[in-house]
């Protein structure tokens, strides 16, 4: 491995993208970043911009109108970028999968690492799906 | 022969390395202090190093809006000035004959060239936020230089001299500018002014997180983004060393005075880190008005002050 994927694992930035959701995922993932959890023990920050970012963040499933903004986020974050679809919906468009600006989950159209499956997650289930993530790398 | 010596003073000590690996240390206690006072337990000493060697590894992205050359170089312009700013003071510290005549006033101008750098930098990034930051960071500039160049005045009237040699010995001679009552009111400008210098919290308006996304350095991606944080770090580092040689009777690294050397060192940062944290951000007009207003006249009266002998 090399020395500065083992330093990705010690800092990864993250990234939150909505892309749809209902905003119950997104109040887990502040959660996640609250004094409680304190994952910047782990060098996990939350970036506002996406040129710093490691990984990304996705809740919600994919709406028309966000499509484009998806594609052109992943094209603009500096690689090696690890993706991670939080929630039901982002996973498999949960409840609303028959809404009619509804195109589908988001691995349809970006190469996504890791599912955390919840409606909303946890968040110790988001920090484990971090986790599992870096430990592919 | 000289020359040699020069090269290995800037890249290796007093220069590049040392204040490169201080300067990050530094930016691992604001972040411990940060969590301290958040409740939490915070980011391991190892932090900042893990970040900067991942940035180093990652892509580097010229958005296509940008002028490659500017947006490039800016960074590294910023990061020799902030070193040669280090080399400079620590030389004059540890080695009084290696002091010339005005170095004070030289640092003073080397240690603006990084904001001026982000400037040019965020200038040339072609995104609307980072021109944003770049306009704020210029008003940030004229705002507080004006304060810190008054209060340095202070020791510089009372040493009757521009090197650091000479203010050095008036201190060692009549006791710190910090025990008298023109010294006091010019650290507290002093801090006020290096915490805008560093751009922290309440004064971190050109990077501003939640409302400009990274400001200044939005576009950033991989090793200049590496090179942008190393170059706040080092600036955190040098800030202070700056301040602690004009009024709290300088750096040492002899016997039992590096621990005094540290101690005010931590002392200050700490100030600085707790000013951060208990302060929400002011708007640029906001920030203007307090060096303009309160900050100037305060310089003001420690120049008063000074020239009355107190």
């Amino acid at each position: 491995m090399s020395l500065a994927l083992k330093a990705l694992k010690k800092s990864p930035w993250v990234f939150h993208v909505n892309t749809g959701a209902c905003n119950n995922c997104d109040i887990e993932i502040l959660d996640a970043l609250t004094p409680r959890f304190d994952v910047e023990r782990f060098g996990i920050v939350l970036v506002g911009s996406i040129r710093h970012a490691d990984v990304l963040l996705i809740s919600g499933p994919v709406t028309r109108n966000v499509l484009p903004r998806l594609k052109r986020l992943y094209e603009a974050a500096p690689k090696p970028v690890k993706v991670i679809v939080v929630g039901a919906c982002g996973c498999r468009c949960g409840i609303f999968r028959d809404g009619y600006n509804i195109i589908g989950p988001a691995d349809k159209f970006i190469p996504v690492d890791a599912y955390v499956p919840g409606c909303p997650p946890k968040p110790e289930t988001i920090i484990a799906g971090v986790v599992k993530v870096l430990g592919t790398l | 022969m000289d020359a040699a010596k020069y090269l290995l003073n800037f890249l290796i000590f007093p220069g590049f390395l040392f204040t490169a690996v201080v300067g990050l240390l530094a930016t691992w206690v604001d972040r411990k202090v940060t969590a301290r006072v958040h409740w939490r337990v915070g980011p391991p000493w190892y932090q900042p190093f893990a970040d900067t060697v991942k940035l180093l590894g990652k892509e580097i992205v010229v958005p296509a809006g940008a002028k490659s050359t500017g947006f490039l170089v800016a960074p590294l312009v910023g990061l020799a000035a902030a070193t040669l700013a280090s080399t400079i003071l620590w030389m004059a510290n540890l080695y009084p004959t290696a002091s010339f005549v005005g170095d004070s006033i030289v640092v003073f101008y080397i240690m603006t060239i990084p904001a001026i750098s982000m400037i040019i930098g965020a200038s040339a990034s072609g995104n609307p936020l980072g021109i944003l930051g770049a306009a704020r960071e210029m008003k940030l500039l004229t705002a507080y230089e004006l304060p810190l160049v008054i209060a340095m005045l202070t020791t510089v009237y009372k040493a009757h001299s521009f090197s650091f040699a000479a203010i050095l010995d008036y201190q060692a001679h009549h006791g710190v500018m910090l025990g008298s009552f023109s010294g006091v009111i010019a650290f507290i400008v002093a801090i006020f002014c290096a915490q805008a210098k560093c751009t922290m919290l309440p004064f971190d308006i050109p990077e501003a997180e939640t409302e400009l996304a990274g400001g200044s350095h939005i576009e950033y991606s991989g090793a200049p983004l590496a090179v942008v944080r190393l170059n706040m770090g080092i600036m955190f580092f040098v800030v202070p060393v700056f301040i602690i040689t004009m009024l709290w009777g300088g750096v040492s690294l002899e016997g039992w005075r590096i621990l005094t050397t540290i101690l005010k060192y931590v002392a200050i940062i700490t100030i600085m880190v707790l000013i951060k944290n208990t302060n929400p951000r002011v708007r640029i007009d906001q920030a203007m008005r307090f060096f303009w207003g309160p900050m100037l006249i305060l310089s003001i009266i420690a120049m008063i002050l000074a020239v009355l002998g107190y």
